[in-house]
């Protein structure tokens, strides 16, 4: 497959992506788009699963390689399940992106994988995290990441705000998805999104006719 | 004591690759005075695969080049993996073939420990997991078709270890030409014979659109009855016959003339050894 590459940084298949999470009242929705790339140029697959559950109520979105992106997060899951049969009840969101940050700061220099991780835990409710390329952790109440994020950091920042419901978190979220994928070529498919809740997570699918349109001709 | 998670990564040399080869090929090298040093042999391949109602189809062609020579015109590219499960391979031929080899022993191995039929789910995480391994440098692109108990699958595995669960795939040099048979023709749930001849017509776009695919179509069906391997399912129209039998009978060639000289042998040495026979 030699044709397809190799000008870009990432070696094979890339996720070229745009990935979002954002906390509600009561809960955290967590998306990604569904395009994986090769060299920029060829789209290998029009829907991969960017959103890992890694645990019970903790997902994960993958940016970067798709390959380090897959090991790290099989990684993450053995290693959280046996965390939690170890602590003998269900991990922290914080226990989770641990994890990932240790695994992408100990390996940074093999490495092209970039991560956000949201979910819900008992101790201090829904969080996203993000677990940058080289290994950076930070908290925050939502977050946006991928190629695709350049073109929607204007619409998050003036849209979202702080206790939204549910039903409006999805629709902002499904809205960003939707810009990013109509502006970044290396962005689309599907809106793959999942809301996690204190009850449980619900998987939402917008297939790409579906989404929101912004005046397309 | 909390062993801390961590990626056991090789540490890769500025040669890369750890195979023994690769020394004697750069020796080699400057032996060649600026020729070229032996190139490995590529597939340079079609192959892709179908889920369909009641398992999965998987098809390629035979055509194995060594640059612009075809070193191969009846390569088999659909490997054994496991009673139920079979998979094409596209990239180095090398590669593909003892990946699967290892593959196919590893989970024969474990079918026997564990008395379980091995699952399409566990060849891929294995495939995965070597090939992430290697980073890339094992060119194996391939596609893993079963059926087991949890059901049809189809699994994609790239070079560097990334892995997709899709309904129909192909893979290889001619993949885009056999893509565009496969996405206009394919729908969930197909019947056994229309699953054959999108397989086999993907396939033949490949063969026709791409120079590194060619020959025959092999096809292998996969059901929860068994596997039938048809190989060749469809012959290429350019065959051509060779006898195969050079063995020509006493007096095709006519004889002018016949000269008999007895050759004068003497006996320079004699010794008898008595054979032990008790």
């Amino acid at each position: 497959m030699e044709k397809h590459c190799v000008d870009s940084e990432v070696k094979g298949v890339s996720t070229g992506t745009t990935i979002l999470a954002a906390i509600f009242d009561g809960g955290v929705v967590i998306g990604s788009d569904s395009r994986a790339s090769i060299g920029g140029e060829y789209v290998s697959s029009r829907t991969i699963n960017k959103v890992i559950q890694v645990h019970d109520r903790i997902f994960c979105c993958m940016a970067g390689s798709l390959a380090d992106a897959q090991a790290v997060t099989k990684a993450a899951k053995f290693h959280l399940s046996f965390h939690s049969v170890q602590m003998e009840s269900p991990p922290l969101v914080i226990a989770a992106a641990s994890v990932l940050k240790e695994l992408c700061y100990k390996n940074k220099e093999e490495l092209q994988a970039g991560f956000i991780t949201a979910g819900w835990d008992k101790k201090k409710g829904p969080q996203v995290y993000v677990v940058s390329l080289g290994g950076m952790v930070v908290s925050q109440p939502f977050t946006i990441g991928g190629s695709g994020s350049t073109y929607i950091y204007g619409y998050v920042d003036a849209k979202y705000k702080p206790n939204m419901s549910r039903d409006e978190c999805l629709q902002f979220a499904t809205n960003a998805l939707a810009l990013a994928m109509g502006r970044d070529n290396v962005s689309g498919g599907v809106a793959h999104l999942a809301v996690i809740t204190e009850k449980g997570v619900e998987h939402v699918v917008v297939p790409g006719n579906k989404l929101p349109k912004f005046h397309d001709e | 004591y909390y062993n801390y998670p961590v990626l056991h990564l090789p540490q890769l040399t500025p040669l890369s690759f750890i195979f023994p080869s690769l020394c004697r090929n750069e020796a080699l090298k400057g032996l060649f005075e600026g020729a070229q040093a032996p190139k490995p042999l590529k597939t340079g391949t079609t192959i892709a695969g179908v889920v369909f109602k009641d398992g999965v189809v998987l098809g390629a062609d035979t055509r194995a080049t060594s640059s612009e020579v075809v070193a191969d015109k009846m390569c088999a590219k659909i490997h054994y993996i496991a009673p139920n499960i079979y998979c094409c391979g596209a990239g180095t031929a090398a590669d593909t073939e003892k990946t699967t080899e290892l593959l196919s022993s590893n989970l024969t191995i474990f079918s026997l420990n564990s008395g379980r039929n091995p699952r399409i789910i566990m060849a891929v995480n294995i495939l995965q997991d070597m090939l992430y391994r290697y980073h890339g440098q094992i060119g194996a692109n391939l596609i893993l078709g079963g059926v087991d108990c949890t059901g049809n699958h189809l699994y994609s595995v790239g070079p560097y270890g990334s892995v997709n669960q899709v309904p129909y795939l192909a893979m290889g040099s001619g993949d885009l030409a056999a893509l565009g048979i496969l996405e206009d023709g394919f729908k969930p749930d197909l019947e056994l014979e229309r699953a054959k001849e999108l397989v086999r017509g993907a396939i033949h776009a490949g063969i026709m659109s791409d120079l590194g695919s060619g020959n025959n179509i092999d096809i292998c069906v996969i059901t929860r009855q068994g596997v039938d391997y048809i190989r060749p399912y469809q012959e290429s129209e350019y065959k051509e016959n060779r006898k195969m039998k050079y063995k020509y009978r006493p007096g095709t060639t006519p004889v002018l003339t016949e000269k008999v000289v007895p050759l004068k042998l003497e006996v320079v040495q004699e010794s008898v050894q008595r054979m032990d026979t008790a």
